[in-house]
């Protein structure tokens, strides 16, 4: 088992999608900190088999909205003076904007790049959003990677 | 209230807001004069940024039938997009000349990004192959007018039912009013898309069939909404050919048909209704298109605050 020195005020985000941990650490700006952060990969774990774990050695602050978008299944450690002061479970938000972009060559969005690109929860059970312009539907939980595209024409 | 309200796609509007316009828009087919002067001193701008003549054509008519002006242009090429211009700031400076906007765009989701910049109400006059909601509109007039109302029918729709938005939109209307049943006649390859079957209609328990050939079904309507299909829709030859007939409705086609059947068409027809048709009196898609213009002139009316 490989250890990492524990944090005493930060944040640990466990349960990443395996694989998957370097996006979420891209895209919380990680890579570019300058406090102290660890990205452990394909970590065992009872629930999947395996995953992705970040441990921050900061309190930052975190969009948890879009880190639900990109894995619902992810949850977040807050550690003040070693201890877990609280967790905090992602779910799927409402809505999300300037997270991902629309594919859909005919989307307006596609042209018109000043406006944000905001997208829709329109089935929860399948984690589906809808883009509010062009109506494509994308699959959640893909870290900004489109799963599925079906526009409704 | 329907003042100031941008209409973006047809469920923008309520049962009673289509109600609401459908009378309207018979009370000017009744008596037009009455209404002439209505939006005198409002104007109208039709920014077409592709060319579709029948559709601006009709809200220019409808507006000049109200008292109104018009202003605008028929092509991208004449607009300041030319120029690099955004969007929006052809929006924003537009809606400050003008009391309401229709407004066509190849781009999906276009009508919608106007809407967000615009000082004053825009009319989707079609956002590519997204949403169209005056010709629903259109549609839903000339079924009430030549139908007696908008219950209890049997709408056969035929051709390009997977990409045609003509076809999405009006079922999804119609399903709205009790009684309502329907047929999809489609090659395999055009077959309406499963959010219309499985997420409106199984829901809503509306009773629909689907098949291949219009023969088979053409007695058991009592609207048929005709649309075009394309050879290059088609995955193979061998069923091109073999169906390419099927979708062709001809008199002889005609002679299965209930006596009080009407026919639809959005248009432009290409070959997919025959000429000899056009002398049927079941034959209702010239009539449509007049019911359009009505139909754009209620609009209007309602949404710049005129009536």
């Amino acid at each position: 088992m490989l250890n990492v020195t524990e944090i005493k005020n930060g944040l640990v985000i466990d349960h990443i999608h395996a694989g998957c941990g370097w996006k979420v650490f891209q895209w919380l700006g990680l890579d570019k900190a300058k406090f102290s952060c660890a990205l452990i990969m394909n970590v065992e774990s009872k629930k999947t088999g395996r995953k992705d774990i970040i441990k921050i050695d900061n309190i930052i602050n975190i969009d948890y909205s879009v880190l639900g978008y990109l894995d619902p299944n992810i949850s977040v450690n807050v550690i003040q003076d070693s201890k877990i002061v609280k967790k905090i479970k992602m779910t799927l938000p409402d809505k999300i904007e300037s997270v991902i972009h629309c594919k859909n060559p005919r989307c307006i969005t596609t042209t018109e790049h000043y406006v944000p690109q905001e997208f829709r929860l329109v089935d929860r059970a399948k984690a589906q959003y809808r883009c509010i312009y062009c109506d494509s539907l994308y699959t959640a939980g893909n870290l900004g990677e489109p799963l599925e595209l079906q526009t409704q024409v | 209230m329907l003042k100031g309200r941008h209409i973006i796609e047809p469920g923008d509007l309520t049962v009673g807001e289509i109600d609401e316009i459908c009378s309207l828009a018979e009370q000017i087919i009744v008596d037009p004069v009455s209404f002439q002067d209505v939006c005198r001193g409002k104007i109208l701008a039709t920014l077409f940024f592709e060319p579709s003549t029948r559709t601006r054509l009709s809200f220019e008519a409808a507006m000049l039938r109200l008292g109104g002006s018009v202003e605008g242009f028929a092509d991208a090429s004449y607009s300041s997009t030319t120029k690099g211009e955004t969007l929006a700031d052809t929006i924003r400076t537009v809606s400050s000349y003008v009391d309401v906007i229709a407004m066509r765009n190849p781009k999906e989701g276009s009508a919608l990004l106007a809407s967000q910049f615009s000082a004053c109400p825009v009319i989707n006059a079609g956002d590519g192959g997204h949403y169209h909601p005056t010709q629903t509109l259109t549609d839903i007039l000339t079924i009430r007018q030549l139908r007696g109302g908008l219950e209890n029918h049997t709408i056969a729709f035929c051709g390009d039912l997977k990409f045609g938005r003509t076809v999405h939109s009006l079922t999804k209307a119609m399903s709205r009013y009790k009684g309502n049943k329907f047929i999809f006649i489609s090659p395999k390859e055009l077959q309406v898309p499963d959010y219309i079957t499985k997420n409106i209609l199984d829901p809503a328990g509306i009773p629909y069939t689907t098949a291949e050939r219009l023969e088979d079904e053409i007695g058991n309507c009592d609207i048929l909404y005709m649309t075009r299909v394309q050879k290059e829709r088609f995955f193979n030859e061998q069923d091109y050919i073999r169906l390419k007939d099927s979708y062709i409705l001809d008199n002889s086609k005609m002679s299965l048909a209930q006596k009080d059947m009407i026919v639809l068409h959005p248009l432009p027809r290409v070959n997919e209704i025959a000429p000899e048709v056009d002398n049927d009196p079941r034959a209702a898609y010239f009539k449509q298109v007049k019911y359009g213009m009505f139909a754009r002139m209620a609009l209007i009316a309602k949404i710049t605050g005129s009536l």
